[in-house]
């Protein structure tokens, strides 16, 4: 099943690129001492691009947070390598790649458990800067302010602990902290899907400043296609652990080619037309 | 704001459920209050599927919870009015109150995985509603249960009767909650984004189901979700709310081609004009 990835032609080098990653969950049955694996996903290639966001798209149980908290470096693929700018990082030892963390950072789904309930705002945006040993108080707290400004936050509000933000806010939060120790790739998994329409395009708006300013690359995990059809550059279409169609997003929309990437685009409709059917 | 579509669609639709001037405002540790509801007033016909839309944090779940009776005083302040069938709810003692929740108004919530008992199997857990409401044998419930569970579209397994919740998928999940709100045939049912935590698939399937017994049982919904699609498919009139006030109701179709207020416009996608988007960006950050 697997496809021919068209991303890279005529276009720079990636500045992440993954071949070949699978991974596998062993499994004991219950009761039992036999074991069987899971597959999450298998022999995937991915690209992300200086400034570009690739979209990851399928159904519940597909495999897209697995993968993606792979490629974050935070859970380890049985096969496969991810190279960051020519650099195999799953070759290196635990220490060395601290840093890299640093390089790669991820924001997940759901903000209020993905942060610590009895911390000030400021204390976890600087929380990485901690981590990574960098700067000093005075300093990371100057960093922490100028980040809240930066993701549409008053910095009066440093002081205030997560469950005083609205949903909008937190997520902008979360996204503060994951720019803290500067990244150049950003993973992102269905960080709209808590959201209202409105918050939804003013956080979209604020990632793709961001994405501009900064020269970010974005891996976009999400299930929502007519969202996808906003933000995304590229598209990866997942299909029970393994990527069936990737194409540039226009042609994606327009002509996919995969049966299942056409089933999937047939259940998205827009107001427009579901009040055209209830009318009929 | 339209006036006159505070009012369900057509005069010939009875009112089943009048909300005036409700206010609702949760009290603090340290005795100050929050306001989350302030002055809203609206009207369900009987058979009739009113959307409710909003901002997160804009007062949409306390109206569901404050009608449901879930509020305790210890916990916030409601006042102004709300009655059902002509029944005033606010002060009604909590026994009768007992009674109009599962058969009067019921209500399905976003996540299954937190509103069904995880060590209780489904058939159970629908025929406790049943039991609760219906003077029958335990085993005339549990058999009542099984037709409601085949109702919403399970399959006519004891494979999915005796399953527990962590056994079912999340679309199956969500349609044992809704089998548990509809069991009893209530007149109203309340459904907090009934459909945001499954996939597009089965979400389709979700909504084509509800529309449909909304249909058969002559059902009134209450329909809460961010969703403009969702409301377009399902919603006959539509209420906006902003920061606890609602700002605006009418035909869903009409504020979809006209809205008049900009948290209308944003809700349901349509075209934002450049400084409506800016007035509002800076409405969310302060």
């Amino acid at each position: 099943m697997k496809v021919e990835s068209n991303l890279n032609s005529g276009r720079t080098e990636p500045l992440l690129r993954v071949t070949g990653l699978s991974q596998q969950f062993v499994q004991r049955r219950t009761l039992s001492r036999s074991k069987f694996t899971v597959n999450a996903f298998s022999d995937v290639d991915l690209a992300l691009f200086a400034g570009r966001t690739l979209a990851l798209v399928g159904e519940s149980g597909a495999g897209k947070s697995s993968l993606a908290r792979c490629v974050a470096l935070l859970d380890q693929p049985t096969a496969g390598k991810i190279e960051l700018e020519g650099r195999d990082l799953l070759a290196l030892g635990r220490k060395a790649l601290i840093p890299i963390h640093g390089q790669i950072q991820m924001i997940f789904q759901d903000p209020t458990s993905a942060m610590n309930p009895s911390r000030s705002a400021g204390e976890i945006i600087a929380e990485p800067l901690v981590v990574q040993g960098e700067g000093t108080k005075a300093q990371r707290r100057e960093r922490a302010l100028h980040l809240m400004e930066q993701v549409g936050l008053d910095p009066r509000s440093e002081g205030k602990r997560p469950f005083e933000f609205s949903g909008g806010q937190r997520q902008r939060l979360a996204i503060a902290r994951g720019l803290a120790l500067g990244p150049r790739v950003l993973i992102f998994d269905e960080v709209l899907s808590n959201l209202d329409a409105l918050n939804q395009s003013l956080i979209l708006r604020l990632l793709a400043d961001l994405q501009r300013s900064h020269s970010l690359a974005y891996l976009h995990v999400s299930h929502d296609l007519r969202l996808v059809s906003e933000f995304a550059d590229d598209v990866a279409l997942m299909c029970e652990g393994q990527i069936v169609e990737q194409q540039d997003a226009r042609k994606l929309f327009e002509s996919p080619k995969h049966s299942y990437t056409r089933d999937l685009l047939a259940t998205v409709q827009s107001v427009d037309s579901i009040l055209l059917e209830r009318s009929a | 704001m339209r006036d006159c579509w505070a009012r369900p669609v057509g005069d010939c639709l009875e009112t089943l459920l009048a909300v005036k001037n409700l206010n609702v405002a949760y009290r603090s540790a340290d005795g100050s209050t929050q306001v989350a509801v302030e002055n809203a007033s609206c009207e369900i016909g009987a058979g009739e599927v009113l959307g409710l839309m909003g901002e997160s944090g804009c007062g949409k779940t306390s109206i569901a919870l404050a009608l449901l009776g879930l509020l305790g005083a210890e916990q916030a302040q409601v006042s102004g009015s709300i009655q059902f069938r002509g029944k005033e709810l606010l002060t009604m003692g909590e026994r009768e109150m007992r009674e109009i929740r599962g058969s009067g108004i019921s209500m399905v919530f976003q996540e299954p995985g937190i509103a069904l008992n995880p060590v209780m199997r489904v058939r159970e857990q629908v025929a406790e509603v049943i039991h609760a409401h219906k003077q029958m044998s335990w085993e005339k419930c549990q058999e009542e249960a099984q037709s409601a569970l085949v109702r919403v579209g399970l399959p006519d397994t004891p494979r999915i009767f005796s399953a527990y919740p962590h056994q079912l998928s999340g679309g199956q999940r969500q349609r044992v909650t809704l089998a548990q709100a509809l069991a009893c045939e209530p007149a109203l049912v309340i459904a907090d984004e009934p459909t945001a935590a499954v996939d597009a698939r089965s979400q389709q399937e979700l909504l084509r189901l509800l529309q449909q017994l909304q249909r058969e049982m002559g059902i009134a919904i209450l329909m809460i979700s961010h969703s403009a699609e969702v409301q377009a498919r399902l919603a006959d009139r539509l209420m906006v709310m902003e920061r606890g006030r609602i700002v605006e109701q009418g035909r869903f179709e009409e504020l979809y081609r006209r809205p008049s207020h900009p948290c209308t416009r944003a809700m349901l996608r349509a075209p934002m004009a450049a400084d409506d988007a800016e007035e509002l960006d800076f409405a969310t950050v302060t």
